[in-house]
């Protein structure tokens, strides 16, 4: 076995990271906001510090980020937008910290970081992406290094010690996965689902983009353990960034002995990796359905067993993990088993990544131990609402997932405390809703998202979750009944206890948490044809009242022309003609008009 | 990427690495990087390189939602209809979108500068309402912020 510093250069990844560094966080969200401009701007600016394109940190909200480090001083910049980059080039000249677009002076320092724990992502946004000597100066292929000492059980044993279960979301005991698969003979796929389909979730898109190496070495790990020789990425046509990385990735480990024939110098110890792209496909995340489209085929899931650890690809034993998963088992090695299982819950341990979206102040991907609560995750980390906005609900695992109402914020986020309310984990997506947003409609945006991507095999949720939209449909026009609402029930109930595989099992979870957590939003609909979050549009109606000046501002906006009235006199809202775009509501200045 | 009407690939030359079943989703997408779509002529380009009936090749391409039978315009833009993406509105900017190019999702603009389609989470949930033209993703979209970025496109 080699060395580590026979492979590279690690004392320059040492220096590099220790010594006067610019970053600019350059992953998808980071060019979103202008990071690529804010890179060019800083690189023409002629400093004389090195310029190193990194990750994503996971503060999305404050993107684009940037941080300085010089003469020992760490300065992380937020919202540094090109216009922002002479005045923060001015302050890195004078040798001054520049206050006004400082975040902090370490992670710790700001209050989105208080509550995480960062194992997964203790890389993101601090390396080169593609600088394998920072990667490892930091760390990187420690794990390996250990596991490569030890004999392939001892590291599934350390896995199992560890309680890593499958960060997918079923929740599988990896350590128990990989024992099956190691038992079997002969050659053997193993698969990482980087198939993200889930709207809402992204953390594997950050992992893939902002630290690949990590990946590549938890699966150099995962295939020492189970003894194959062939790894495949699946990963989403969507994600062209992450792609790229990974491609980059793989040919820089491939050139120093850390992929393809007797890595790291151990003989016989082969391995390589290719990358597959999906096509576009949210049922592919499903592991029989990820490899009929390996295979070349449609998307289709089969029924199991056998499972894919018998029949998975060429009907060989194939092992699919998940690239959250697969990152965590480097971390593993890198530490111990047993100090792993000291993070987290009772049940489960480790750290998940989380992504933070809606409508909250501070968005983005977190990393918090298992066991946290709701109520922590969306305060203390996401900063709450802005002024004025209420709680309503948060929606968990995608739209596979359930709802939570603020009753239950109190959750620990685990995978057994969420099912016990209804929700689970899932990927980790967590959506946080404010009290303009209703729940039917919620529930109906993810009926039409899973009716859309069932792949229509078998009739319970093909046919299912178009009938349960349609009742939804109805509803949100103001034409659902009271019967509306049990037929709903029943069939969600049917959809879930009946259909083939996850996707259609769990694509009833949001109807029937939202039926048992916002009833009363149900029958304000079907009873009383109203939305109480004003959200359902043909449930609103507008009219104009006494306090009316006559200043004929609505008349002018309305874009079908329904307004009628005389200047200085109180106008008119022709209901038939009105189609409840809300543009007079938004423009009277004197709060003339009412919306019910 | 796409329109490449002037330059046309030799279909030949893009499939001549591909001869498997297996290999029917990869080469499927180097066809649409090549030209934009997928047509029914490369299609059985396709079927007669690998060996396999017709049926195979229009199986894959109605399933995924990736493949088009139709071509797109110089800029295709995609609208993120992801959940983050809806509690943003996004319902209401892709109609904007709509009205803006007079065509409706799914339609290309007359003179083939634009078309535009709505899409399932492109992962860009943080920056929401967002959009991706070509590899491009755009985030925190406004009206406003849509006009500066289709009008600047020519």
């Amino acid at each position: 076995m080699k060395y580590i510093t026979e492979i590279v250069d690690l004392k320059k990844g040492y220096d590099e990271l220790r010594e006067d560094r610019i970053t600019v966080g350059m992953a998808t969200c980071g060019i979103s906001a202008g990071a690529d401009k804010t890179y060019e701007k800083l690189q023409e600016s002629l400093l004389d510090i090195m310029i190193d394109p990194v990750g994503c940190a996971g503060m999305c909200y404050a993107e684009p980020i940037v941080t300085v480090m010089k003469d020992g001083l760490l300065s992380i910049y937020g919202h540094v937008t090109e216009e922002k980059v002479p005045m923060l080039v001015q302050s890195i000249k004078n040798n001054i910290v520049c206050s006004e677009l400082l975040l902090g002076h370490s992670l710790e320092e700001i209050d989105y970081y208080r509550k995480q724990k960062r194992i997964l992502m203790s890389n993101c946004g601090k390396i080169n992406p593609l600088s394998l000597h920072q990667y490892i100066a930091n760390g990187g292929y420690g794990g390996l290094t250990r596991a490569l000492k030890l004999s392939s059980q001892d590291v599934i044993d350390e896995v199992k010690v560890s309680g890593l279960r499958g960060r997918g979301g079923a929740g599988f005991p990896t350590g128990t996965k990989w024992e099956i698969i190691a038992q079997k003979q002969g050659k053997k796929y193993l698969v990482c689902n980087g198939d993200e389909g889930d709207p809402g979730a992204f953390m594997n898109r950050t992992i893939m983009e902002s630290d690949p190496f990590r990946l590549i070495e938890g699966m150099t790990i995962a295939a020492y353990a189970i003894g194959s020789d062939h790894g495949i990425i699946y990963t989403r046509a969507e994600y062209p960034l992450a792609i790229t990385t990974l491609k980059q990735a793989i040919e820089i480990a491939k050139k120093h002995d850390l992929l393809g024939k007797n890595i790291f110098g151990v003989k016989d110890f082969d391995f390589d990796i290719e990358i597959k792209k999906g096509a576009g496909a949210f049922v592919c995340g499903e592991e029989t359905a990820l490899i009929a489209s390996i295979m070349g085929k449609r998307g289709n899931p089969r029924f199991r067993p056998p499972y894919p650890a018998e029949k998975g690809i060429d009907d060989l034993p194939t092992n699919i993990n998940n690239v959250s998963t697969l990152s965590l088992v480097t971390s593993i090695l890198g530490m111990t088993g047993k100090e792993f299982a000291r993070i987290g819950s009772e049940k489960t341990k480790g750290t998940a990544m989380i992504c933070l979206t809606g409508k909250i102040q501070r968005t983005g991907v977190v990393e918090v131990p298992m066991g946290i609560t709701l109520k922590e995750i969306v305060y203390d980390i996401g900063g709450g609402f802005s002024s004025g906005k209420k709680f309503k609900a948060v929606q968990v695992g995608g739209p596979a997932g359930g709802c939570i109402s603020e009753k239950e914020l109190a959750t620990a986020l685990d995978y057994d405390s969420l099912s016990s309310i209804g929700a689970i984990l899932g990927s980790g997506g967590i959506v946080v809703v404010d009290d303009t947003a209703c729940m039917i409609d919620m529930a109906k945006y993810f009926m039409t998202f899973t009716k859309t991507e069932s792949c229509g095999k078998c009739t319970p949720c093909r046919e299912g979750t178009t009938r349960m939209y349609e009742i939804l449909d109805k509803i949100t026009k103001g034409l659902g009944t009271k019967r509306d609402l049990e037929l709903l029930r029943l069939l969600a109930m049917f959809v879930k206890e009946n259909s083939l595989c996850g996707l259609g099992q769990n694509s009833s979870n949001p109807i029937l948490s939202t039926l048992n957590k916002f009833y009363d939003e149900y029958l304000e609909h079907v009873d009383h044809k109203r939305c109480p979050s004003h959200s359902c549009k043909n449930l609103l109606a507008y009219t104009i009242l006494n306090n009316c000046v006559g200043c004929g501002h609505c008349a002018r906006v309305c874009p079908v022309q329904c307004i009628s009235g005389r200047l200085k006199e109180r106008h008119i809202i022709d209901q038939n003609k009105c189609i409840r775009c809300g543009a007079c509501y938004e423009a009277c200045a004197f709060d003339a008009i009412e919306r019910k | 990427m796409n329109n490449h009407e002037s330059l046309k690939p030799d279909i030949h030359k893009v499939l001549k690495k591909y001869d498997s079943k297996k290999d029917i989703i990869p080469a499927l997408q180097d066809i649409q990087e090549n030209f934009g779509f997928v047509s029914e002529e490369n299609a059985e380009s396709l079927a007669k390189k690998i060996n396999s009936p017709l049926v195979d090749i229009s199986g894959v391409v109605t399933f995924y939602n990736m493949f088009r039978l139709k071509p797109v315009g110089k800029y295709h833009i995609a609208i993120c209809r992801g959940t983050a993406c809806h509690v943003q509105n996004s319902e209401e900017l892709l109609k904007y979108v709509e009205k803006k190019l007079k065509i409706k999702t799914g339609e290309i603009t007359q003179d083939g500068r634009f078309s535009l389609e709505a899409v399932n989470c492109i992962g860009a949930c943080a920056k929401a309402p967002a959009m991706m033209i070509h590899d491009k993703v755009y985030g925190q979209l406004t009206e406003k912020k849509i006009d500066a970025i289709l009008d600047s496109m020519k």
